[in-house]
């Protein structure tokens, strides 16, 4: 039993924040806040760029493939610090899920030529076409009129070169396809948050996109799911560090009565639920990381139960931070409504509190 | 992964199974939990008969070195750290092993004992204290000072030749005070000081000239704890603990014991858990009960992962500090929840106080809800978390 980050993970971690300091800001998410489209796509290359040349994207992937050949537990860390600069760009979806899931596919070569541009980059990838709900991963993907796929909510695609998309049929079950973006037709989505880009991809059934399907499609889909509950799990880890640490500032300076709102236990208490919220979703997040790199038969489990307890302790430090923050909170003009809107999002993506709550019952069993 | 020149190369070190020797210690454990532990509970502790039934279990702990395995061998522990003692408490917990009876003496004195005490002072108290033969309670909360420990008023003066003290004053809430042999309690020695200044540390035998004891009986009817009265209780110079004037920073090491690792261990919430998804199991329930079961059981088993996760620390030499807040307001939350979902199972079984199920709950019930209580109120313990871990002024 040894649960800690070694020291290098602990450097890794701190290295990734001072990069996002510099190339995320909260200065930064203004400026992609109030940017048009073709600006936003040049904003958001701009710091892909940095985070390519670190090798962020291929984290996961094995050095012979190019990759970093480091693990889901230290890729943790780089989320978490990704949530606590609310970064725009799809990391997790690249770098958390399309990658593994190529390298897993591999040696077939359309997964090899995908994995090839994932590394050899600059290049993002967008994930859609996988709800998850209580019983298990469904796609929304639905045919149109005119014969192309339609698949709702895929975030980053406004800039992706490539799409992992997935469809369900109820007699031949899920298929899995890379899609490059050239076959692709994007429709930008009106959403919550001005820095996650959604919109509904229009893409063509084609033999020549197609990753896997039937039972191998599943096997596939139902891990990359794992996933992505476990790495937003990660990011909302971020968030709610992010959120509690603003508003215990703001709470340390703002004066009422003639001294610090900080001082009063109303506010203290308040605080200090978010904070103990937080503390106890953070070893489940950790677990869940663990899990997945070394592949534990509970890593779905673990996954459900990181997702549900962090949504749950973003979504307390998000109300808890707008309430500490009073009228200053609600307005555009405070910081903390970027933080607030990536949780309000990520809470609810990939299946929600509730729904991995229902996803881990049946799985619960004595230690 | 290049960044700023450094070239990362790190392999997963975390580990989140036990050992081989970490597994054949726990089915060791096992197996004598499995031959030693009474197959009828025992009578309640907070009655004269369960107390002495709870402290002959004692004796059978200690007599094979199971009372206190992270303790030095010459107290009589095993010397094992503090994992191996978690695996220990999750099999005693699985057998359902009797409470500890002498829980307040090792689970919270014992190591503030082994941080301050002089090498007689330890010799002298621990091994009694593991056997058994000497079962301690907690002086500490007075008529007027409860989260407001400083405001203590008893106080202890120095007899007239000098070479001890003259102990004065009341004490209440001590748990298992009614049948207890000794007394640790903190006491005014600078009555010029301000509050957290000039309290000393003691501890005291019971059946000391001077000290009275009057039991009270809690919500369930049964005497866990008593008001204790000291008058001109006459004391020697070593039964100080740590130095004279610091019993303040002697105190908050034991209610770190309290808050933290030591007195609950995560084995009795996972093992509740365990038994409640049993009971819904067996039961059923709404929907809405499916949701509560199965947050309770995930806040065990983060509560479990966060133990573990501290233990790493504390295994590498780290100290836990105020995060200790955070757990004893977990802990005592798990705990009323576990219970409070139990008994909305029970539904309209649940007042029926019926040996083994629903019985079980309503007691585990009346227990939890002293958990947010005891050991600082969960109020102070978030004014320390915003305090001491945000930094929140004081107010």
């Amino acid at each position: 039993m040894d649960f800690a980050f070694s020291d290098e993970q602990d450097e890794l971690r701190q290295a990734v924040r001072r990069v996002l300091a510099a190339e995320c800001p909260v200065a930064a998410l203004r400026t992609f806040d109030a940017a048009a489209p073709e600006q936003r796509t040049t904003l958001a290359r701009a710091r892909w760029a940095v985070l390519a040349e670190l090798g962020a994207p291929g984290i996961l992937v094995s050095e012979p493939e190019g990759g970093l050949g480091l693990g889901d537990v230290d890729l943790v860390g780089v989320f978490e610090e990704a949530g606590w600069a609310a970064l725009p760009e799809p990391l997790m979806e690249t770098a958390g899920l399309a990658a593994p899931t190529l390298a897993a596919l591999l040696p077939a070569p359309m997964a090899a030529a995908a994995l090839h541009a994932l590394i050899e980059g600059p290049a993002t990838f967008a994930v859609g076409g996988i709800d998850v709900t209580e019983s298990g991963p469904t796609s929304p993907t639905t045919v149109s009129a005119d014969g192309l796929l339609c698949t709702p909510r895929v975030l980053g695609a406004r800039d992706a070169t490539i799409f992992l998309l997935a469809c369900q049929d109820p007699d031949s079950g899920w298929q899995l396809h890379a899609v490059p973006a050239t076959s692709c037709v994007v429709e930008a989505t009106p959403a919550l948050s001005s820095t996650r880009d959604m919109a509904v991809v229009h893409w063509p059934l084609s033999a020549d996109t197609l990753l896997a399907y039937g039972v191998a499609a599943e096997a596939v889909i139902t891990l990359l799911a794992d996933r992505a509950a476990a790495g937003s799990a990660a990011f909302l880890i971020g968030l709610a560090d992010r959120m509690i640490t603003l508003a215990a500032d703001y709470a340390k300076e703002r004066q009422q009565f003639g001294r610090p709102i900080g001082s009063f236990q109303a506010v203290k208490h308040l605080l200090a639920n978010a904070r103990v919220k937080l503390e106890f979703a953070r070893p489940a997040t950790y677990r869940a990381a663990w899990s997945l790199a070394t592949a534990q038969p509970s890593a779905s489990h673990d996954a459900s139960m990181a997702k549900a307890m962090a949504s749950d302790a973003a979504d307390l430090a998000a109300r808890t931070a707008l309430q500490v923050h009073g009228a200053i909170g609600y307005t555009w003009e405070c910081n903390l409504h970027f933080f607030m809107k990536q949780t309000w999002a990520l809470t609810r993506a990939w299946g929600d509190a509730g729904t991995h709550r229902r996803l881990v019952l049946p799985q619960a069993s004595r230690l | 992964m290049a960044i700023n020149g450094r070239v990362w190369q790190i392999r997963c070190a975390m580990d989140l199974t036990f050992s081989a020797e970490h597994e054949a210690f726990r089915a060791e454990a096992r197996t004598w939990l499995a031959t030693h532990v009474p197959t009828e509970p025992l009578p309640s502790l907070d009655t004269e008969a369960g107390f002495a039934a709870h402290r002959t279990w004692e004796h059978m702990l200690f007599e094979d070195r199971w009372s206190v395995v992270s303790w030095p061998t010459e107290y009589g522990g095993r010397d094992l750290g503090i994992m191996e003692w978690l695996v220990f408490e999750e099999e005693y917990y699985r057998a359902r092993a009797p409470k500890r009876v002498s829980q307040n003496g090792i689970f919270l004195l014992a190591p503030t004992l082994l941080e301050y005490g002089t090498d007689a002072q330890k010799a002298r108290y621990l091994p009694p204290m593991a056997s058994g033969d000497e079962i301690w309670c907690q002086g500490w909360s007075e008529p007027d000072a409860g989260s407001d420990l400083a405001g203590i008023r008893s106080r202890a003066e120095r007899n007239a030749s000098g070479d001890g003290w003259l102990l004065s004053g009341q004490k209440t809430w001590a748990s298992r005070g009614a049948f207890a042999e000794w007394c640790f309690g903190i006491f005014r020695t600078d009555p010029e000081a301000e509050r957290h200044r000039g309290l000393t540390y003691f501890l005291v035998a019971m059946d000391s000239p001077g000290v009275t004891v009057r039991p009270i009986a809690q919500i369930d009817g049964e005497t866990g704890f008593a008001e204790i009265f000291f008058d001109q209780v006459a004391v020697p110079d070593d039964h100080v603990l740590g130095e004279v004037g610091a019993g303040w920073s002697v105190a908050m090491a034991t209610a770190g014991s309290e808050r933290g690792l030591s007195l609950r261990s995560p084995a009795r919430y996972t093992e509740a858990a365990d038994r409640l998804l049993d009971l819904f199991h067996q039961r059923g329930g709404p929907a809405s009960a499916a949701d509560a079961v199965a947050q309770a059981y995930m806040d065990a088993q983060a509560y479990k992962l966060h133990t573990y996760w501290t233990a790493t620390k504390v295994s590498r030499g780290h100290s836990v500090g105020p995060e200790a807040s955070c757990n004893k307001i977990f802990w005592s939350e798990t705990d009323v929840s576990i219970h409070e979902t139990a008994l909305s199972l029970l539904g309209p079984d649940a007042e029926l106080l019926e040996a083994g199920s629903p019985g079980e709950w309503l007691d585990g019930y009346l227990f939890a809800l002293a958990g947010p209580i005891y050991a600082g109120t969960n109020e102070i313990q978030r004014n320390v978390v915003a305090e001491r871990l945000l930094g929140l002024p004081r107010g």
